[in-house]
């Protein structure tokens, strides 16, 4: 299968083959729209996406991941793997084979010493490095000759293409940031603004969190491409007037996340110059349930923390009433549009790791839902209207960040809640507050002083294991750990934390996936401990004359650029 | 008046410090991270490394110190060595920008062209506009050239700029496509073709704001010249039988201008500030659009030295208004 997948990979890339007829260079200048303006083009010192995917334009990884999440060989001359031998048996260490002849923009030759270079660049502990995750566990990366690099890891990794792959672990040159290793990372002010790099472009003026200038790599390994000779990057302004001047002015050929109402993007399309595109990730809107009493009544250090199990929602009954009550399909239309659909599952893609049958939760079920609770023993006594237990109301706190879709979710859950008898209180917070992280606040997420959150996350390239290790009992938020961790739900289950650990030791990719699968479900149709509402999907648009866009929410949009061509 | 100019600027020193303190405290004391844009996929201890080797970890009172040292004596150093060539900043830390970890002023005189042009431009527009509807709404009081100016200076000073922005953006470049919609700021005017094509870009940006200054300043003019077409002086004026147009531009015109320079001249920092909404409609990218997203960011350096420039230049130009005033009016004297 994951042969298929590759051939699959490699065979969408023969399709955008046309463009190779044309000489570099031949059709001329391509205007891209980002409507948020990029600040750097280092994507080890910042983690926006705006940065990432503006860099990924010039500074390449070893290897890509192309729209359906399998992997392609970029720099390299094939995905190591335990079958061909790049990946040892003890998964401890990957050893990459760099294309021959590659040369970085200036002209110089791309080595196994960059790449070795770039993995010391980013683990250097004093320079913060917004990548490190991606080298979590790497004991050394070595390259015993020109065009080899071995990287070493200080256990079984099953999962070894952490460094080096995506958009968000790009290759840097080591001639040129040799003197910005740790605390002077911010010093060097020209090489995070014009990176060199082995892309399909290279940067001739960046001005920051303005406009870039670029034009074609010279040096650029497909003789004929890119076949724009010159692109401008601009950046600023917002989703509606981004997505204006590609569909309705013209003036852009394309332009990142014109997510808008869908009415704002069909009366736009009515312009006729230029068409959106849709492809859908691993971004899911939930909502999290607090298994922990979040009651004010309680001590500070003791809100929200295991020493008090949540009054109302241990009971599986009521979780599951909660999420019955949605209508998921409504949400996506009025939220969403073509770039969302309705999900039961916390890991939506890619197929291989997708629970398929967990789909349980799509239609609403209000009649089944108030017999869960009934049956669960919160009944109106007292004729209120809300439903109680033993002298306490199902009364609820319902926080979210500030955000018009996440408004307009919270106003009609809220009322399909209320339908249910819950009494339910909104709160929305400043996104720079919720999702800050600032341990003084009692407004973040992670703090979760709220019944119930809501809130989208995904995961980084195609393998959702440390994005599911997230709930396991340790890694609750607690005082102690000064409210850090990714448990938000405080989710405990020694049978989920064993299976991350069997997760851990499996390098078979089909074991994985029927392990993924498996936790999958235990958060959301077992426990329902996170109730998933919509698979956000990527909604970008482009010129009707601007060829060769192939929508990849697995690694950078701007991944295939250098085969972007214009349609005459 | 040498000597009130001094002191004034001597005590602007203190004021200018207190305002820095106060700028600092609130920006520093203000919930907000930030890491908080940053994706949920990165780890919390990645972001807490992050947030010291910006230098987050220090105590307030030495960043506060660090900065002031920064910003009065080696961004100055720097801007001598750039006008100069000299190399007297050397090697010192200068204010970094968190999101773009490069300094400061560089960033801003990137800026301040796009702003001066646009914003600069529109301030004058806006009072050449306004100065002559002003004189001709006050001296034909009532009349309909009075009226429909009153109504003007009502719709563009109650209409929101996102707003006429937007209905311009929609009009001029969306139906008509006369102007473009997105500001280029990387164009060069090098012939007659670019310059047209850069007035073209500025047009409707200048027009909005414009029309907004344009608003303001003429109802100051009309309100000014009101009050002096009323006074004995102008009676005796016509009585001595000088020609109405020296009456009116020479006698009135001048009295009435004192006041009126004095909101013109407070006015100007507001150009240096930039029209926020105004560039982020029309995607200027200048000072105002630099300001919002270095809000947006939490990137506090950006956001302190930007609103320290601004309170820098707000107290210079009172000190100039004030000194403008003593010119224009005789009978002012401040020693």
């Amino acid at each position: 299968m994951k042969l298929m997948t590759l051939l699959l990979g490699a065979g969408a890339t023969l399709a955008l083959a046309p463009a190779a007829m044309a000489e570099r260079g031949a059709d001329g200048h391509v205007n891209v729209i980002y409507s948020q303006a990029p600040s750097i083009l280092n994507a080890y010192l910042s983690s926006g996406t705006k940065d990432i995917e503006a860099a990924s334009l010039v500074i390449e990884p070893l290897i890509r991941y192309d729209e359906t999440g399998a992997m392609l060989p970029w720099l390299v001359e094939e995905v190591p793997t335990v079958e061909n031998g790049g990946v040892s048996e003890d998964l401890t260490t990957i050893t990459y084979k760099i294309k021959p002849g590659l040369k970085w923009s200036d002209g110089t030759d791309f080595t196994a010493e960059d790449v070795v270079f770039t993995a010391e660049y980013c683990m250097h502990p004093e320079g913060g490095c917004a990548q490190l995750a991606k080298f979590e566990g790497v004991d050394s990366v070595t390259a015993p000759d020109p065009l080899t690099v071995v990287v070493t890891f200080v256990g079984p990794k099953p999962f070894p293409y952490g460094p080096f792959s995506g958009g968000q672990s790009p290759i840097i040159q080591k001639a040129q940031f040799a003197d910005c290793l740790g605390a002077r990372a911010p010093e060097c002010t020209d090489a995070n603004f014009m990176p060199i790099g082995t892309g399909g472009f290279k940067v001739d003026e960046f001005r920051p969190n303005d406009v870039i200038t670029l034009s074609a790599n010279p040096e650029y390994r497909d003789a004929a491409k890119p076949a724009f000779a010159t692109m401008t990057f601009k950046g600023g302004g917002d989703a509606a007037a981004a997505a204006r001047s590609v569909l309705e002015t013209g003036e852009f050929d394309y332009a990142w996340n014109t997510q808008l109402a869908p009415e704002v993007l069909e009366e736009m399309l009515k312009g006729g110059k230029g068409t959106l595109v849709n492809a859908f990730g691993t971004l899911v809107e939930r909502i999290e349930i607090n298994m922990t009493d979040p009651s004010p009544n309680l001590p500070e250090g003791e809100r929200s923390t295991a020493m008090h199990p949540h009054p109302i929602f241990s009971d599986i009954r009521v979780r599951t009433a909660m999420s019955k009550a949605i209508d998921r399909q409504l949400l996506s239309d009025i939220g969403y549009g073509e770039a969302g659909r309705p999900t039961c599952n916390l890991v939506p893609a890619p197929a291989m790791f997708a629970s398929t049958d967990n789909t349980g939760c799509i239609p609403q079920d209000m009649e089944g839902a108030k017999a869960l609770l009934d049956e669960a023993g919160w009944t109106d006594t007292d004729g209120d209207g809300i439903r109680d237990k033993d002298g306490m109301k199902f009364s609820i706190v319902y926080q979210t960040s500030v955000n018009a879709v996440r408004q307009d979710f919270q106003a009609i859950i809220k009322q399909w809640w209320e339908e249910l008898g819950v009494e339910v209180q909104l709160k929305s917070v400043d996104g720079s507050v919720f999702f800050g992280g600032d341990p003084g606040s009692p407004d973040t997420f992670q703090k979760f002083y709220a019944d119930v959150e809501m809130y989208a996350n995904n995961f980084d390239g195609t393998d959702p294991e440390s994005y599911l290790a997230m709930y396991t009992c340790d890694k609750a938020p607690k005082p102690e750990t000064q409210w850090q961790g990714e448990n938000i739900n405080r989710f405990c289950d020694p049978a989920y934390d064993a299976l991350v650990a069997e997760l851990g030791k499996t390098g078979e990719l089909e074991k994985r996936g029927e392990i993924a699968r498996k936790l999958n479900d235990m958060l959301t149709k077992e426990s329902m401990v996170i109730i998933p509402l919509v698979d956000r999907g990527r909604l970008s648009a482009h010129a009707n004359t601007l060829g060769g866009v192939v929508l990849n929410t697995w690694d950078s949009e701007l991944w295939n650029a250098a085969d972007w061509y214009r349609i005459k | 008046m040498l000597t009130y100019t001094l002191r004034r600027l001597l005590i602007a020193i203190p004021t200018l410090l207190f305002i820095s303190l106060i700028i600092f405290l609130l920006l520093d004391l203000a919930p907000g991270d930030p890491m908080a844009q940053m994706p949920l996929t990165v780890p919390p201890e990645v972001k807490q490394k992050m947030r010291e080797a910006l230098g987050l970890g220090e105590p307030i009172h030495i960043r506060y110190a660090l900065w002031l040292k920064q910003f009065f004596i080696i961004e100055p150093m720097h801007i001598l060595d750039a006008m100069f060539g000299t190399n007297l900043g050397g090697d010192a830390q200068r204010i970094i920008s968190w999101q773009t970890r490069s300094p400061v002023a560089d960033i801003i005189a990137q800026r301040v062209p796009q702003t001066l042009w646009v914003v600069g431009l529109a301030y004058v527009v806006g009072v050449a506009i306004a100065l002559p509807i002003g004189i001709i709404s006050a001296y034909k009081q009532y009349s309909w050239f009075d009226q429909i100016g009153t109504f003007i200076s009502m719709i563009g000073f109650s209409v929101p700029t996102f707003f006429t922005g937007v209905v311009l953006i929609i009009i001029f470049a969306v139906n008509l496509q006369w102007f473009p919609s997105i500001y280029d700021t990387t164009h060069k005017v090098t012939g007659w073709d670019s310059f047209v094509f850069q007035l073209r870009q500025m047009a409707m940006p200048v027009m909005v704001l414009a029309l907004y200054n344009a608003s303001q300043i003429s109802r100051f003019m009309r309100a000014s010249m009101l009050d002096n077409l009323r006074q004995d002086y102008v009676r005796t004026a016509r009585a001595k039988g000088l020609r109405e147009r020296v009456v009116v531009l020479t006698h009135v015109l001048r009295n009435s201008m004192i006041p009126v320079v004095t909101v013109i001249a407070l006015g100007v920092p507001t150009i240096f500030g930039g029209a926020i909404i105004t560039e982020q409609v029309f995607k200027v990218n200048g000072l105002g659009q630099l300001l919002i997203t270095a809000i947006h960011a939490n990137d506090l350096p950006m956001v302190q030295t930007l609103t320290f420039i601004f309170a820098i230049l707000i107290v210079l130009f009172n000190l100039v208004a004030d000194i403008l005033y003593g010119i224009l009016d005789p009978r002012i004297r401040y020693d």
